[in-house]
């Protein structure tokens, strides 16, 4: 959670230096000497645990490495992107693994993100409530699922889910019959389309391909078994989220809260108008946190599915372990990291520049201003 | 400015030092030398052996361990049994840091991928029993020419029938299936409630046994070319289609079961197709479900099943290869063999023990028959990657059409057959 003491922007401004004497002399000497000397331990540590894995990992990416024997032996070569086009290009079995992990990680994204996001702020703005009995309790209980071991609760989901399980009980009481979760590969919007009377795709949606995926196994949605993961994924990141954003709603100024109300601004418009505006660096925090976290999910995936069923819940994590380890494939596993490590800081960067400052419009001006003013405004 | 420069210039120079330091420290642990040795060419020294093993369970361990100790009284070599928890990624690791364990499971159709980088030591014309081994396991393990190494066990798959729900559906043994429109004609008469006639797992590794009946399989049996797509396959895969929709049979993920012998414990199905590992299965969690073990039934070319088998692996790396092959020979007896089965279950790999298995046995009796007949699984490498894909595509087999999926899976053996 260091991600907490991320400074505001502007903290960074340059400060005029208060001696411009020149280095190396006087009492300051030697202090550079002294500054490496006390990090070298964590700079030791970092490059040994960090910097030299990561960049054997890239070599073992543009080589023809086999698993047996050091990387960087005389016995292994040079192969330029030829791992890299393997995984995006060809038409080959690598191709569509990768294309059908990109599509189910995708997917699980778009559903993950923005529901972990609203739930934990939801949850936040309710016990972070002065009028709220029993606040210590609630707090402990919805952070519960983020302390307990994933191993663990993917197991209990696969209880849960599974087809004779608790959850299907629940949906019998309502009349409901319950899908076969971890073994049901069909897509949700499938599923939808099939109410509606349309088993089969249109022939348009099933030619051509991109990444070996026809574009109706692209827009079918996460599968059941991919869907039980992502309620998972919520439940259990929820309440880590909710103690980031308790953090952030306890340091807006109540001052502002009561301003708003001698304005005559109900608890709904406090709340998108003053509190939520203030949540800015929190929720870049969640969502960045967030972001990584899915595209990254391979726990849940090793303990529960292993990719099945139809390969709907294979992610590019579980696909860079499973092409290194059971296929000895080690230098597509790498291209596949590296490429997953790409996608994550694209849309990192997207999404800093969507919740970049901005100016505030005029539009958005005027719902702030009171009517008076505004005729006044407008009059001008 | 200078003090920023200088900052940068020690910084990057540190992180150098740190790096070449480290990488040179890796490089001394990794580096031995792989010069190629000739067949019988084995390392010897006083070194300690271990033995890594993917286990079923506490049984298979406590057998492997306890036979490994005896051996290393006899010979006076020490030896340690690991149970890996996941064998692939741990042997894996070993082989990437140069220090694998010397002896160890390896299963076939992973065996072209280790041979295939030398982290395999082919030792099997070096065995004293190498004439005892049944010639079709020596076959799978056969890579390049060469027998790489010893069969520890193995096992085939036949027709397992709860005998309660048999009889109750009128049915005697002479309804014991012989062909496939008796097995369906069985499938539909045993189909009541909740209870499937058929339940197996949808998977190449079940339902390959419907493609050997009809006299397909996926890669030829010189393993040089992939036929996946041949019209014996597609007849297989249409019949068990056809099944699967009127509802006699069904894959055991879609009633709820893990995996067959689940299905056949709980009477989610009256028939399954597994292995011998399914007795101990049986006995532990089911033991009030009565059973019997019959032939798979002959489709439209002959009898066929499909049979598994692991082999003793010998890591190249290993300095004491002497010493491993005498262990490896001691493990493999007839006797030892024997031993092993009793204690949990799988059928021993050489023939000098199959009278003595067969009296031992006398229930699973069918699944030593079907070593006559058996097909071994395509060795390959990377058909392993094919095959997941095929199972992948095999969930939807009800509703998808069988000659669409058996050309996509030909497309890709292609790239991986030569």
């Amino acid at each position: 959670m260091s991600a907490l003491a991320a400074p505001p922007a502007g903290a960074t401004a340059p400060k005029p230096s208060p001696s411009r004497r020149r280095p190396g002399s006087g009492i300051r000497r030697g202090e550079g000497a002294a500054g490496w000397l006390f990090t070298l331990p964590v700079i030791l540590i970092l490059a040994v645990f960090l910097l030299v894995p990561v960049l054997m990992a890239l070599w073992v990416s543009f080589s023809d490495w086999n698993g047996r024997g050091s990387p960087l032996s005389s016995g292994v070569h040079f192969v330029g992107l030829q791992n890299y086009a393997a995984t995006t290009t060809g038409g080959g079995l690598a191709e569509r693994n990768f294309g059908l992990a990109l599509r189910n990680n995708a997917w699980y994204v778009v559903f993950v993100v923005p529901l972990q996001t609203a739930l934990s702020l939801f949850l936040a703005v309710l016990v972070s409530r002065q009028v709220l009995r029993g606040r210590g309790f609630f707090r402990t209980a919805y952070y519960f699922p983020s302390v307990t071991s994933s191993v663990a609760i993917t197991v209990l989901w696969l209880f849960l889910f599974s087809a004779s399980g608790v959850v299907n009980a629940i949906i019998a009481w309502f009349g409901g019959n319950g899908p076969n979760w971890f073994s049901d590969p069909r897509g949700l919007w499938a599923v939808v389309a099939g109410w509606f009377g349309m088993t089969t795709p249109p022939a348009w949606l099933t030619q051509g391909d991109f990444l070996g995926v026809s574009p109706w196994e692209w827009i079918q949605g996460p599968s059941i078994a991919m869907s039980a993961f992502i309620l998972m994924a919520v439940f259990t990141t929820s309440g880590t989220f909710m103690l980031v954003f308790m953090a952030a709603i306890q340091n807006i100024d109540p001052a502002l809260a009561e301003a708003g109300m001698i304005d005559g601004a109900n608890g709904w418009q406090r709340f998108w108008r003053i509190t939520l505006p203030q949540l800015r660096p929190a929720l870049f925090t969640v969502l960045t946190l967030g972001l990584i976290g899915c595209w990254q999910v391979f726990d849940a995936i090793y303990t529960g599915t292993q990719g099945d069923p139809g390969k709907t819940t294979l992610t590019p994590a579980y696909l860079s372990y499973q092409a290194s380890f059971n296929d000895n494939q080690w230098g597509i596993g790498a291209a596949i990291a590296f490429i997953l490590f790409v996608i994550i800081i694209v849309f990192t960067l997207f999404q800093r520049w969507v919740l970049r400052d901005r100016p505030v419009s005029q539009r958005r001006i005027r719902a702030y201003q009171p009517k008076a003013a505004r005729q006044n405004g407008a009059t001008r | 400015m200078t003090r920023h420069t200088a900052r940068v210039a020690t910084g990057a120079g540190a992180i150098a030092v740190v790096a070449a330091l480290a990488l040179t420290g890796c490089g001394s642990g990794f580096s031995s030398d792989n010069s190629s040795k000739g067949a019988s060419d084995l390392t010897s020294s006083n070194k300690p052996l271990t033995v890594m093993i993917g286990s079923s369970g506490d049984a298979e361990t406590k057998a492997v361990t306890d036979a490994v100790d005896a051996w290393s009284k006899k010979s006076g070599v020490k030896a340690s049994v690991i149970a890996a928890t996941d064998l692939q990624q741990q042997l894996s690791q070993g082989f990437a840091a140069g220090s694998p364990p010397d002896l160890f499971y390896q299963s076939s159709d992973q065996l072209a991928a280790f041979a295939g980088n030398g982290s395999l030591k082919a030792y099997g014309d070096d065995l004293k029993n190498k004439s005892d081994f049944y010639p079709s396991l020596v076959k799978t393990f056969t890579y390049d020419g060469k027998f790489y190494c010893a069969p520890k066990d193995f096992s085939t798959l036949q027709l397992v029938i709860n005998t309660d729900l048999w009889q109750k559906a009128g049915l005697t043994d002479d309804d014991v299936p012989s062909t496939w429109d008796q097995l369906a004609a069985d499938a539909k008469k045993l189909t009541s409630g909740k209870t499937k006639g058929l339940v197996f797992n949808g998977e190449y590794a079940r339902l390959g046994v419907f493609m050997a009946q009809a006299g397909g399989r996926l890669v030829s049996e010189d393993g040089k070319t992939a036929e996946a797509n041949s019209d014996a396959n597609v007849t297989a895969l249409n019949y068990v289609k056809q099944h699967l929709n009127d509802g006699t049979f069904a894959f055991a993920k879609d009633v709820g079961a893990g995996w067959g012998g689940e299905a056949l414990g709980k009477q989610l199905g009256a028939m399954t197709i597994e292995g011998n590992w399914i007795t101990g299965a049986m006995s532990a969690d089911y033991p009030d479900v009565k059973y019997k073990v019959v032939q798979l039934p002959a489709g439209p070319s002959a009898r066929g099943t499909l049979q598994f088998t692991n082999c003793w692996g010998m890591a190249a790396d290993s300095p004491n290869q002497k010493a491993a092959l005498d262990l490896v020979e001691y493990l493999t007896t007839s006797d030892q063999q024997l031993a092993f089965s009793k204690a949990f279950g799988p059928m021993p790999s050489v023939e000098s023990a199959a009278s003595t298995w067969k009296s031992d046995n006398a229930a699973l009796v069918p699944f030593l028959t079907g070593v006559a007949y058996a097909q071994s699984v395509p060795t390959n490498a990377g058909a392993s990657d094919v095959v997941n894909d095929f199972n992948s595509q095999l969930a939807t087999l009800k509703t998808s059409d069988p000659k669409t999926i058996l050309d996509s899976v030909q497309k890709n053996l292609e790239a991986v057959v030569k």
